[in-house]
């Protein structure tokens, strides 16, 4: 059998409680617990007055719903409590330094959200007449223009809706090109390293996925590349900076490789706010690039989506690329093409991959930050997010152990849990004590590549005070660990709305939706 | 009966020419709480090292192997209730597959149970 | 930079204890004869109100849905939104954290989400719901993928009334992964023979009620039909306010239930962030593509929510993942479970019965202007009409005219030239009579 994960408990150890004794409401002070919509909501209870429109013959044709939806109502104020009572009981970016590796959670600038909701960009239908919306058309092509520069590429698809819509939409791009030439190139290479998106998306577009090795100081070797590559090798998807936090150093020499087989790059862009303004993706020989406008162009996370992931193409794909697309007129000027027959000679895209034309809401925000920061600023930006990275670091050598130490560092860095063995604390245990002291973990048991990773990253959004404030904290657990205080972490998180989760029950018995309790009265007759 | 066992960290006991086939006591360890357990369909035509069931922890799709060629006659359909029985049991109750050998000189390939052991104590 | 914390000082401060001399060290990586010193052809920072101006002067140029009367759909609705929505999902802890991965510190999106997938399902008529799609189009791919999986057949037959976006979303999908799709003719009559089309090949049937023109459809016979020869019934919406006063395609014997949530608590947006809803069996549940949130308890025996069954995901299951689906549309999802919460359903009947009253007086104003016809015998709020002219044309002049009214329907199918003089017309809680009478006064003028 394979065993492609190290195994961890998933279910909790019983702990002791060393906290407050219960209260009568269950809730503590500012934490107010908040049962679920079904168990307070009514069913006829409503916070919305709806005008009657009085008696009519309808034109259902018999097709009325017949039985109740079963679904409960709150009032106004009570439904403003509900979700502020549960809003508080998430860690957010705004509440504090949130280190998720390869999530890249930056500070969220307020003026994108004020921007996002003009009625010229909120309160504007993807369908009415292209005339009434001249403004959205151009914020579109503008964005796209930025992209382009940052990036060094010819076009741009702005459809997709994430990052690893992004990845199908550029690896579609390939495929469609090698159609194109009358090829079959059955193969994908993907670092071992890669996000699971990476592989995911191959296998979506019925590619075969072959893993390339990482050689010791956590990048990809060209040599290793080169052994693997041949008329079957339709691409390789290689994530730079990778997701060790490392730049593929050998890259130029991976994509003329690449493409002396006749195959393609295609660059996952997760980590590109390390590098925006410092190196094109364009001048390494990447043919397509997904782009997370929610990463690197902090349009807000929101507990998980929605993401926007336009992709650049080079001359090669542009052509492919999903209707619809925005075509630059040489006044510089865009237009949306729709259809396949507007995409007339010059253009043959492989089809369509989603309805309408991409994440506008995150489209206005993406130029907002951008336009906000300027060319200096992006720089700027991409320095102080690596600045930070290598100086926790630095600053952590010492108690802790960096994957890869011999490399720099780009926006994020990597430990393994060496450094905990013998202390009877896991990766795991480690990253739940951070929950007791504030702070979000980090990623951790990614990249697969080292035993119990841990994957940090600062951003560019946290001051100097905010940097050593976390450094003391991870240099306090390590020690803490190193001094055999394990039962502490063990019970970790004592101070967090609820306590380690049990996963295992979860996953064994899944309850994906609410139902009404059993009575006490029915399981008696059963 | 013999029991035989794979790098892959299955387990095999051979009666007559029908292999009952789980996973060891070392792979659920390392595996975690078994949380779901996905058995082929009975009359299957397996070969030996292609992939016969799929065994999930919470965080982990793992893959079994075939140890041997040959036709899945019977699958363990409690797991389906309870696949805590993979990890409270792994080499007895908690088996998942038998297997109607088509070639019993597979079975030399294998390790015996010391050799295991002595296998796994190098990981 | 307004938005950046480390001064010159710190950074040298923090240099030094790195132990270089400068920034560009750590980036030694990047090979030096690519590395750039410039981006001249790009704008240096700009104060919060210098970018204000600008794209309040780029949003000015659009006309906006809510200064004019308005009958735009076709798979994106104007309704209104209370305050409360957009107030709650710009709360920091919604809008500023990420997927909710460490459960301990994330109760409140997964509380959410575990009640937004309880309101879809048991909108739909379904047993479960996952925690939500990028929109309806990539929904229904998806879900033709997912009956693929299940009914080991590849082969997708698609109704004509689906729409055509995401017909071509799915066809695309398909092509790629080397899977089959029977379409059938648009179908803007709604009297299409799908059933002939069933066979004993046929991995899923793909039916939209309300249809793409507007007809409502009677999915049991074509569930039969389904069922029958072994494949599934996928049931798409675009209007999920529709769900509010017909009937579920769960009661209908759909397998899977797929559709566009963006009505409820999402504004228009030129066509996105939207929210693809997602519904099926349980039985079905292990072959389901993205998030799903479950309950369980805590170490003390608290109820509590987490993310489960992961092992159909990318990150865990890569290659073999159910789609490499890596997020939902999580504050999208948030915006439509408070929306849907706040109606409860006494709201929610009260407005879709507003909404289609709405429609039915437009459509008899409608039918009173000469060269007009109804194609539609049912509808819940919108519905196809012939105009017997150039449907671009009209629908360019009614905009001239100050009146967004409604969608030529050669927009979405450049390949039927018989759908020419064809306008899909929607009409929700937000037109007033005014807006009615001044659509028709316009349309009877264009078509004079």
């Amino acid at each position: 059998m394979t065993m492609n994960r190290e195994g961890r408990p998933t279910a909790p150890a019983a702990t002791k409680d060393a906290g407050v004794s219960p209260t009568f409401t269950g809730n503590r002070a500012l934490d107010i617990e908040e049962k679920l919509i079904f168990e307070v909501g009514r069913l006829d209870v409503t916070g919305v007055d709806v005008e009657d429109p009085g008696s009519f013959q309808d034109r259902l044709g018999g097709h009325a719903r017949k039985a109740p939806i079963d679904l409960p109502g709150l009032t106004e104020p009570e439904a403003m409590r509900h979700y502020v009572r549960l809003s508080r009981q998430n860690y957010a970016i705004d509440l504090g330094l949130y280190p998720l590796g390869s999530c890249t959670m930056k500070h969220n600038p307020r003026l994108n959200e004020k921007m996002a909701r003009l009625p010229g960009f909120a309160d504007v239908h993807p369908l009415q007449p292209l005339s009434t919306v001249p403004g959205a058309i151009d914020l579109v092509a503008e964005l796209g223009r930025w992209l382009l520069e940052l990036t060094g590429m010819a076009s741009v698809a702005m459809s997709p809706k994430a990052g690893a819509h992004g990845e199908y939409c550029g690896m579609a791009a390939i495929k469609a090109a090698i159609a194109a030439k009358g090829e079959t190139r059955p193969i994908v290479l993907v670092p071992e390293s890669a996000h699971g998106t990476n592989p995911a998306t191959a296998a979506a577009l019925g590619f075969k996925v072959v893993p390339v090795p990482a050689r010791a100081d956590g990048t990809v070797d060209p040599a290793e590349v080169r052994k693997l590559l041949s008329p079957d090798v339709a691409a390789i998807m290689l994530t730079n900076p990778n997701t060790c936090g490392l730049f593929e150093r050998d890259i130029v020499e991976i994509a003329e490789a690449v493409h002396a087989a006749g195959a393609y790059f295609y660059a996952d862009g997760a980590n590109f706010n390390a590098i925006v303004g410092k190196v094109r993706p364009g001048d390494l020989g990447v043919d397509a690039m997904h782009i997370n406008l929610h990463k690197t162009f902090s349009t807000p996370h929101g507990g998980g989506g929605p993401g926007a992931g336009p992709v650049v193409l080079s001359e090669k794909l542009a052509p492919f690329a999903p209707v619809p697309f925005v075509r630059f007129n040489p006044d510089g000027s865009g237009e949306f093409v729709e259809t396949r027959k507007q995409a007339g000679d010059t253009a043959t895209p492989f089809g369509r991959i989603t309805a309408f034309h991409g994440q506008m809401g995150m489209f206005v925000r993406a130029l907002t930050y951008m336009m906000s920061h300027g060319a200096d600023g992006l720089r700027q930006a991409s320095e102080d997010a690596v600045l930070s990275a290598n100086y926790i670091k630095a600053r952590l050598s010492d108690v802790m152990t960096v994957a890869f130490p011999e490399r720099p560092a780009m926006h994020e860095v990597l430990f393994d849990d060496r450094f905990l063995d013998g202390t009877g604390v896991t990766t795991l245990d480690f990253a739940k004590a951070m929950i007791d002291e504030g702070y979000h973990p980090m990623t951790m048991y990614f990249p697969l590549v080292v035993h119990g990773a841990m994957l940090i990253e600062p951003t560019e959004s946290e001051s100097k005070q905010s940097l050593d404030q976390f450094i003391g904290t991870l240099r306090h657990l390590a020690e803490k660990a190193k001094a055999g205080e394990v039962e502490s972490f063990k019970a970790a998180p004592r101070l967090a709305p609820r306590k380690r989760l049990d996963e295992t029950r979860a996953a064994r018995q899944p309850k994906l939706a609410w139902s009404e309790p059993t009575t006490p009265k029915a399981e008696a007759a059963e | 009966m013999a029991k035989f066992f794979t790098k892959d960290h299955e387990w095999l006991s051979v009666d007559g020419n029908v292999a009952t086939v789980g996973i060891t006591d070392y792979a659920q360890q390392q595996l975690g709480d078994v949380v779901f357990v996905e058995l082929p369909e009975v009359g299957k035509a397996v070969t030996k090292g292609g992939e016969a069931a799929v065994v999930e922890s919470v965080k982990a799709a793992s893959e079994v192997y075939a140890p041997v060629s040959g036709t899945v006659t019977d699958v363990n359909a409690a797991l389906a209730e309870n696949p805590a029985t993979v990890n409270e049991a792994p080499e007895t109750e908690g088996w998942f597959v038998r297997i109607e050998l088509s070639d019993e000189g597979e079975l030399a390939e294998l390790m015996d149970e010391a050799a295991y052991r002595a296998y796994v104590d190098t990981l | 930079m307004r938005y950046l914390p480390l001064t010159d000082a710190d950074r040298a401060e923090m240099l030094g204890a790195i132990g270089v001399a400068d920034i560009d060290a750590l980036f030694a990586d990047i090979p030096l004869d690519k590395r750039l010193t410039d981006l001249p052809s790009l704008p240096l920072a700009q104060s919060e109100m210098a970018v204000e101006r600008k794209l309040a002067a780029l949003a000015a140029r659009n006309v906006s849905a809510g200064s004019v009367p308005f009958f735009v759909g076709a798979g994106a609705y104007r309704h209104h939104v209370p305050a409360t929505v957009d107030h709650l999902i710009q709360r920091s802890e919604f809008l500023t954290s990420y997927t909710p991965y460490q459960p301990e510190v994330s109760q409140g999106t997964l509380q959410v989400l575990f009640e937004f997938q309880s309101q879809v399902a048991r909108l739909t008529g379904m047993e479960v719901a996952n925690a939500s799609m990028y929109d309806g189009s990539t929904g229904t791919a998806e879900a033709v993928l997912m009956a693929h999986r299940i009914t080991r057949r590849n082969k997708a037959v698609v109704s004509g009334g689906l729409h055509p976006h995401y017909r071509g979303v799915t066809r695309t999908v398909s092509e790629m992964a080397g899977d089959r799709v029977d379409t059938l003719d648009p179908d803007p009559t709604g009297t299409e023979d799908i059933l002939a089309r069933i066979d004993g090949e046929t991995s899923c049937v793909v039916v939209q009620s309300p249809s793409f023109y507007g007809h409502l459809v009677d999915l049991r016979p074509i569930a039969e039909k389904a069922h029958a020869v072994g494949a599934l019934l996928i049931a798409v919406f675009t209007e999920v306010m529709a769900l509010g006063l017909i009937e579920p395609p769960g009661a209908q014997g759909a397998d899977i239930v797929v559709g566009e949530g963006q009505s409820l608590g999402n504004p228009l947006t030129f066509g996105g962030p939207y929210v693809g809803l997602f519904a099926t069996r349980e039985k079905f549940v292990r072959q389901m593509p993205g998030r799903l949130c479950g309950e369980t308890v805590d170490a003390d025996g608290k109820r509590g929510f987490v993310l489960t069954l992961s092992t159909r995901e990318q990150h865990i299951r890569r290659d073999k993942a159910t789609s490499n689906i890596c997020t939902n549309s999580g504050l999208c999802c948030l915006a439509f479970s408070i929306h849907m919460t706040l109606l409860g359903e006494t709201g929610l009947t009260r407005l879709a019965r507003l909404n289609h009253a709405n429609a039915v007086k437009l459509a008899g104003l409608l039918e009173t202007v000469p060269g007009v016809e109804v194609l539609n015998r049912t509808f819940f709020n919108e519905f196809t009409i012939r105009v017997r002219r150039n449907a671009t044309d009209v629908v360019q002049a009614l905009a001239d005219r100050g009146v967004l009214g409604g969608v030529p329907a050669r927009r979405l199918e450049p390949k039927h030239p018989w759908l020419d003089d064809l306008i899909v017309v929607a009409s929700t809680e937000v037109n007033t009579d005014e807006d009615r009478a001044a659509f028709s006064a316009a349309l009877k003028e264009v078509l004079a």
